[in-house]
């Protein structure tokens, strides 16, 4: 039983590991700005994750302490991640992108995000019928 | 065999770090340095995760969770003041 618990640890931190350099070394390498976000995703949920689960059953099995606490740090950064994301993502729209080169936006002429009051001023004009005398 | 193990999850979290350091400083436009430097922040807190399971402590846990908070909202500030020039508006 010993004996599965230290192979048990010993493959999720390897696991982890893997999961981490390779998400630190896709960041490197990949070369579009919207690749290389996807990259560090890995590192987040699986190298993290397997560090996160190697401890617990570590402390579980050769400390003798119970301690599930660790999951609130792989639920905290779950629930960021995909925050942070979005964010960088709307960085590179409104740095390296404009309203030309976007990808078209269905039945409307540009996305909400690169909306301007110009933009608006324009809409609601269009939308309010002219006074009647 | 847990001593390897850890030992190998320990250099590849470093190195990682370190790829993330060459890319903060290399990077060509300011959303990949705010990408590279989250990163760093996840890799920061599985070295401490790591380092506290070596030592047999709880301590470095709630310098894990506290790195994680710091991380996200640093990133969100970040990327808010390049977005809005402002970060509470």
């Amino acid at each position: 039983m010993e004996t599965l618990f230290e192979f048990l640890v010993a493959a999720f931190l390897v696991t982890a590991g893997i999961f981490g350099i390779v998400g630190s070394y896709g960041l490197i390498k990949l070369n579009d700005q919207m690749s290389r976000l996807h990259a560090p995703t890995k590192a987040t949920t699986l190298g993290v994750g397997g560090v996160l689960l190697a401890s617990m059953l570590h402390a579980a099995a050769f400390e003798k302490y119970f301690s599930y606490h660790e999951l609130m740090i792989t639920l905290f950064l779950f629930l960021t991640a995909p925050i942070t994301a979005n964010f960088i993502a709307k960085v590179h729209i409104h740095r390296q992108e404009t309203r030309d080169t976007m990808p078209e936006a269905g039945g409307d002429d540009h996305w909400a995000t690169h909306d301007t009051p110009e933009d608006e001023e324009r809409r609601s004009a269009e939308q309010t019928p002219p006074a009647e005398d | 065999m847990i001593e390897s193990a850890a030992t190998f999850a320990f250099a590849c979290f470093a190195l990682a770090m370190l790829m993330n350091l060459w890319k903060v400083v290399t990077a060509p436009d300011v959303a990949d340095r705010i990408l590279a430097l989250d990163t760093m922040f996840i890799n920061a807190i599985a070295l401490m995760v790591l380092y506290g399971m070596a030592l047999g402590t709880e301590i470095f846990f709630e310098a894990a969770m506290i790195i994680a908070m710091l991380g996200f909202v640093s990133t969100v500030a970040y990327a808010r003041f390049i977005l809005r020039g402002n970060i509470i508006e």
